[in-house]
């Protein structure tokens, strides 16, 4: 059937088993717009900012594993999705981005709202696409999912000019595309997953270090059952916190920067060290000359540039988390007995790191006058339902929400973490919350990224998205200001947000509810309260102004170094 | 140490800022590029002169080969390739010197392709060493101006890959 570009493209969403999708209008999608007002088939979610637009679309495929879809008009429609992208981006979220561009006769005239966004989002973006012609759109369409959702995930950019837009072309859509210069490796070596089994029966103190490709890959299962028939203890990064149940015995938490005690000791004396989908990030090693000292190292990864690009590694296993899982699984299975034996061998190993926990644990000066944050986290925990999501945004509140919420299912975490971006938490929220109504969302931030995207309590309210949006008010920029408490002589410049801002009357300006503790006392009614109202609610906790999120590892310090108690 | 490497890519539009932003993004040194299209129509190929340890180089012919639009990256550094680089020199040649200009020129097999009477144009080809060579003789002549083209670079032997 003959169709004009724009009714191909939501064709296309459509066959892609798209169901929402988040954009803002604008003259150059003005067309695309006009024909999505009669397509049924699609739930659009306008939100008040294009960047929100493209983090919702980032929640959404985060807490469903699905490709999240945004629509962004040229110009500053486009170039506001960059944070969004780049974001994205650096977490391997895949996304397909479509973004109005001006008639293709016009591109490169400096016509109105016309920018380059091909070359402004080539550095972060799996991939991009112009579409010069209608009748290429439909396989454009089928690449850019297909390559936005397989091998290391990534969004993905079309850029859609306006003529093509309006030109017909006979419609039909690709079952598969072959690209020639696109071919990852999904299948694990079959001798060097049998090589990482033996080493791991050979080891004496192993450790596996789960990272985002397991939550990506959705190899949560097979890591947890291979973790446990080994009896391997587990550490996970910010990305990958869910993957492994964190009330399993065999979890020692968080490593890295803001890691436990535990975990950071255990990486220091391991002897193996067992990477899977985890990128070895400096936010994780601290000073890579010192970083697990006496291991040797295993590297399963869907990238190959991922492996050996900050630390040397002994045997690499290039392909897909859950497919190499399942096979070490196979090949422990052939020999179960050696495997029970191993596992029961561990035990002095495992003891040592329960040591280290006891010496160490994770903690803080509990207060009967003052709200602690880390005691907010807690109760939001025993107070919400096992599945609940929860976004956070960028600061202290993320690291105590990493150390102290407990996380014991994958993708109900979503945060920034490589690029740390503060004001992706609400809208984040609000994709996963579009994704599942019924569920539990509530997100985390602090009182400086929250008014980053908080015009988006408008969208929440609009579409009835009941997101729970708590804030932990220190009324600074607390992760910043902890640095200028440790390493600048409390010189606090520019960190005190100084305007003390009524978060339950803006709530209520939007139309939503806004509840509010000032001691530690009122921390569990309004939590009980708030998720007792159905509808979008802000909870502001005002907490100790100057709580610092410890143990902390001092940038380019070795992983054993950690400040405990500053 | 000096590697060459070959990029062959879609002969599609933006491709080559692509490579050229992979480079200067990560911060990987580019010595020359050259690139042009190769019998099949659809494809391009490029020789990259770049430079780094092996480490670098690893993730150098890594990074190339996660770009989409790259089909294949062959590092050529082993002596497994034949290099040919062109230079176009134009050179000071008056009196006593013009006989010398054409001396050099002659043992090198390079050849003038403009005269006048104050100058030599001239084409040499070679491998880059013999470039270098070539100009350190020119240079206390006076060097005028100077093109290269970067070297491009075939594998040795029968086998070749098509493109
Ligand atoms: C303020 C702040 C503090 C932080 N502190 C810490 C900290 O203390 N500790 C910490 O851990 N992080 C911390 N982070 C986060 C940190 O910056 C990194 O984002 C994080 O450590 C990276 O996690 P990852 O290694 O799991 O990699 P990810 O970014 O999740 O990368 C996933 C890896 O898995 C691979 N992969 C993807 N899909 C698959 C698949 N299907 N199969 C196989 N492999 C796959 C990818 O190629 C990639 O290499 C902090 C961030 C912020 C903002
Ligand atoms: C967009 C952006 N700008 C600046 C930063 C640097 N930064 C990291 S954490 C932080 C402070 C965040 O303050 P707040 O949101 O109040 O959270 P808190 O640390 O107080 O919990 C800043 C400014 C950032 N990560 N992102
Ligand atoms: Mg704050």
């Amino acid at each position: 059937m003959k169709m004009n570009g724009a009714r191909i493209l939501l064709e296309c969403l459509k066959l892609e088993g798209v169901e929402t999708v988040f954009g803002y209008p604008g003259g150059t999608v003005i067309n695309l717009y006009d024909e999505l007002f009669s397509f049924k088939a699609i739930r659009h979610i306008l939100p008040r900012h294009e960047q929100a637009g493209v983090h919702a679309a980032d929640g959404y495929a985060r807490a469903t594993g699905k490709v999240g879809v945004a629509i962004a008009t040229s110009g500053p429609g486009a170039t506001n999705t960059i944070t969004g992208i780049a974001t994205a981006y650096m977490d391997s979220i895949p996304l397909v981005i479509i973004t109005g561009q001006v008639p293709t006769a016009l591109i490169g005239n400096d016509a109105f709202q016309e920018v380059d966004i091909i070359g402004i989002t080539r550095p972060c973006t799996k991939h991009n696409f112009l579409v010069k012609d209608v009748k290429d759109l439909a396989t454009i369409v089928k690449k850019a999912f297909y390559i936005a959702r397989s091998g290391r995930p990534g969004p993905v950019l079309i850029d859609l000019p306006k003529d093509v837009q309006i030109a017909t072309t006979e419609f039909s859509y690709p079952e598969s595309v072959d690209i020639r210069g696109y071919k990852p490796t999904v299948e694990g070596h079959p001798r060097q997953i049998e090589k990482a089994v033996s080493m791991i029966l050979a080891s004496r103190k192993p450790l596996i270090y789960v990272g985002g490709g397991v939550v990506l890959a959705n190899g949560a299962e097979e890591l947890t059952d291979l973790a446990r028939k080994l009896g391997v203890p587990v550490t996970t990064t910010l990305m990958g916190l869910g993957s492994f149940p964190e009330n399993d015995p065999l979890s020692v938490g968080l490593l890295g920067m803001h890691g436990t005690y535990c975990a950071n000791m255990a990486v220091t004396n391991c002897d193996l060290l067992v990477a899977v989908g985890a990128r070895f990030d400096d936010r994780v090693t601290g000073k890579i000359a010192t970083f697990a000292p006496h291991a040797k190292i295993i590297h399963v990864d869907v990238d190959p540039t991922s492996i050996k690009k900050n630390v040397r590694v002994d045997l690499p296993i290039v392909g897909d988390v859950k497919g190499v899982l399942s096979r070490m699984l196979k090949v422990a299975a052939e020999q179960s007995a050696k495997v029970k034996a191993f596992a029961k061998d561990l035990a002095p190993w495992r003891g040592e790191i329960e040591a280290w926990r006891v010496k160490h644990p994770l903690g803080y000066k509990s207060s009967t006058s003052v709200i602690k944050p880390q005691l907010v986290i807690q109760k939001l925990r025993e107070l919400s339902d096992p599945d609940a999501i929860v976004a956070t945004d960028v600061g202290q509140h993320q690291m105590w929400t990493a150390q102290f919420f407990q996380f014991n299912k994958p993708r109900t975490l979503l945060s920034s973490g490589g690029l740390g971006t503060m004001g992706y938490g609400l809208p984040a929220a609000m994709g996963a919350q579009a994704a599942f109504p019924k569920r539990q969302v509530m997100v985390i931030c602090g009182d400086g990224g929250f008014q980053m995207n908080m015009q988006e309590i408008a969208t929440l309210v609009q579409n009835r998205l009941p997101v729970k949006i708590v804030i932990l008010n220190n009324n600074f920029l607390g992760m910043v200001r902890q640095w200028q408490e440790l390493f600048f002589d409390k010189r606090y410049s520019q960190t005190c947000m100084e305007l003390p801002i009524d978060f339950v009357k803006l709530a209520e300006a939007f139309g939503a509810k806004g509840l509010r503790a000032t001691k530690p006392a009122e921390v569990e009614s309004v939590i009980k309260e708030g998720f007792k109202i159905p509808g979008p609610v802000i909870m502001e906790f005002k907490i100790a102004r100057e709580e610092k999120v410890l143990p902390m590892v001092p940038a380019g310090a070795s992983l054993n170094e950690m400040v405990l108690n500053a | 140490m000096l590697h060459t490497i070959t990029v062959l890519v879609e002969n599609e539009f933006g491709v080559l800022s692509r490579v050229a932003g992979l480079f200067s993004g990560r911060g990987f040194n580019i010595d020359s590029l050259s690139v042009a299209p190769t019998n099949e129509e659809t494809l391009s190929r490029m020789t990259i002169v770049t430079r780094g340890d092996d480490q670098i180089l690893e993730q150098i012919t890594k990074q190339l080969n996660k770009l989409i639009d790259v089909i294949k990256v062959i590092d050529f550094t082993d002596g497994s390739a034949i290099e040919r680089e062109m230079a176009l020199i134009k050179v000071t040649a008056e009196d006593v010197s013009r006989a010398e200009v054409l001396r050099i020129v002659d043992i090198f097999r390079a050849k003038i392709i403009d005269v006048t009477p104050k100058s030599y144009t001239i084409e040499a080809t070679g491998a880059p060493a013999k470039i270098d060579a070539i100009l350190e003789l020119l240079r206390p002549l006076g060097l005028k101006e100077l093109v290269r083209t970067g070297p491009v670079a075939i594998g040795r032997g029968a086998k070749g890959w098509k493109g």
